[in-house]
């Protein structure tokens, strides 16, 4: 199997730090403080990750998930270790984070497009699908700050899942939408991992998740503590929660 | 196959040259938000360095009777007010952008140094209809251009160009970490105007400064830009005089080699504030 993601000890460190104006700089230069908290996000992780597998990144809040999704994206830099990914990554990490508001529903299709990778021909070939998918037909030439927060949360998804990388970084977003909606997202994941494309899912519904991943990587404060069939991981999460 | 990458290294400035739809597009977005809701729209980049021009022209050119020793005034201060107004939006807005797209620095990796290009493309896109007005007046006042005069504006053009982008690289990277750069810009833009032959000429200053000083004066690309734009739309409007009534010479003889000195002196400040941008943007999105 050709390997997509390589993730070999990985640390990564935050610096806490609030302030520094010139008068805190110097109280800390006289008594000789250091001047941040440091924070450690991640120690030591190290996985691979296949062509077509679809792995869940497990654990509770502060666990590091979202930054190990960030490495992964290019967004962050580890401090120690490396990261290496095959081919177009795209983070579904925040959708609608390159949406603007005074830009018509269209608009922010082409942009949002843009910005994760497509090229204008592309986004010209799936534009029809992905307002279609979105269901938003009547609004797509409206300004996206009239959209309610359901509509401007499909169109976004949509974009994403239009996309058409070769791995899909997914956070936290199959919260978006009513039910039916949820349903034909969650349909969509399904059919991109049919085809054979790489998914890494962070989820806090570990029903679906189980459902939806073959393979689930367990996050604890930072350390990576279990690598294996999803739903193993998920068990062991209930069983230490209860 | 395609080949293992590291997620999050680009190739700079190369990479928004690949990614020029995504520039169109950010460039767009810019300009209609900057104007929305506002009924003159982009007429306000017209506005704006008009009324600026009305104001120094009727102090200085006429107050302080600057028409006397420089004629067509209002020309050689346009043209050097429209070089500043583009070096001091595109510096000013280069630097701010890092800041102003950190939601999206945050969460998507994108090569971060398309936000101060588009910056200053945007500056561009206010620079031009202020060229419009310049080359009117200029035509107006009777300036039928050499070849050499457009090169110089060309030569002025680019030279302002990379400086702007150069530095704002360098200052919008710092700015990340302390948010002093930004207030420095603004004191650097305020100073510029003052600091080149924009209000007044350059022989004044070449009389005051000792020869060291007034290399340091020459030095600077902005004077440099300045000068090449006197040269390229006022000059040729003046029927190109060999001294102007003060006794001083309307355009430095060693204009070409000033020129071109600054356009070294631009691309050197475009090198450095890339490497530096490079070398911290790996901590933006952790800092923002």
């Amino acid at each position: 199997m050709t390997t997509y993601i390589d993730v070999s000890d990985v640390s990564k460190r935050f610096t806490l730090r609030h302030n520094r104006s010139l008068k805190e700089l110097a109280v800390a230069a006289i008594r000789g403080r250091d001047l941040g908290d440091t924070f450690l996000a991640l120690e030591d992780v190290s996985f691979e990750v296949s062509e077509g597998e679809t792995v869940a990144l497990l654990g509770f809040n502060g666990s590091g998930k979202s930054t190990l999704l960030k490495l992964i994206s290019g967004v962050l830099k580890p401090d120690v270790g490396s990261i290496r990914t095959r081919g177009r990554v795209a983070g579904l990490i925040e959708v609608g984070a390159g949406f603007h508001p005074d830009l018509t529903g269209r608009e922010n299709v082409y942009l949002n497009g843009a910005i994760l990778g497509m090229t204008e021909a592309q986004i010209s070939a799936s534009f029809d699908d992905i307002v279609a998918f979105s269901e938003i037909e009547r609004f797509i030439d409206t300004e996206v700050k009239f959209y309610s927060s359901g509509m401007f949360l499909r169109l976004a998804f949509s974009v994403a899942v239009h996309s058409d990388p070769e791995v899909f970084l997914i956070d936290e977003i199959l919260a978006v939408g009513d039910e039916p909606f949820q349903r034909k997202c969650l349909d969509r994941i399904r059919s991109l991992k049919a085809e054979g494309r790489t998914l890494v899912i962070v989820s806090h519904d570990l029903d679906m998740v189980a459902k939806l991943c073959d393979r689930g990587i367990l996050l604890e404060r930072g350390k990576m503590v279990d690598d294996s069939d999803a739903t193993a991981v998920v068990a062991r999460m209930r069983g230490e929660g209860a | 196959m395609m080949p293992m990458v590291t997620p999050g290294i680009g190739r700079g400035l190369l990479d928004v040259v690949e990614r020029r739809f995504l520039l169109r597009l950010i460039v767009r977005k810019e300009l209609r938000v900057r104007y929305r809701g506002s009924v003159l729209g982009m007429a306000w980049s017209y506005v704006k360095p008009a009324i600026q021009f009305g104001v120094y022209f009727v102090a200085l050119g006429v107050f302080l009777r600057m028409r006397d020793t420089v004629p067509d005034y209002a020309v050689y201060l346009f043209a050097g007010i429209v070089v500043m107004n583009f070096f001091g939006e595109g510096f000013g807005n280069a630097t701010r952008s890092i800041i102003w797209n950190a939601p999206l620095i945050n969460k998507i990796y994108l090569p971060r140094e398309l936000f101060p290009v588009a910056s200053l493309y945007v500056s561009a896109v206010h620079f031009f209809p202020q060229l419009v007005v310049l080359l009117v007046a200029a035509l107006i006042s009777g300036w039928r251009p050499t070849v050499a005069e457009v090169l110089a504006a060309v030569v002025g053009f680019l030279i302002v160009a990379m400086l702007a982008l150069g530095l704002g690289l360098l200052f919008g990277a710092a700015n990340v970490f302390f948010r002093d750069a930004e207030n420095f810009v603004d004191l650097i833009v305020m100073v510029a105007t003052w600091a080149s032959p924009v209000l007044y000429t350059w022989g004044l200053v070449q009389a005051e400064l000792p020869r060291w000083l007034w290399f340091v004066y020459q030095a600077n690309p902005l004077t440099a830009a300045v000068e090449l734009f006197h040269y390229a739309f006022w000059y040729g409007g003046t029927g190109r005089p060999a001294l102007l009534p003060n006794g001083t010479a309307p355009i430095p003889d060693n204009l070409w080699a000033v020129g071109g000195g600054a356009l070294v002196v631009s691309l050197v400040v475009l090198v450095v504030g890339q490497l530096v941008f490079r070398r911290l943007e790996g901590r933006f999105a952790q800092e923002l």
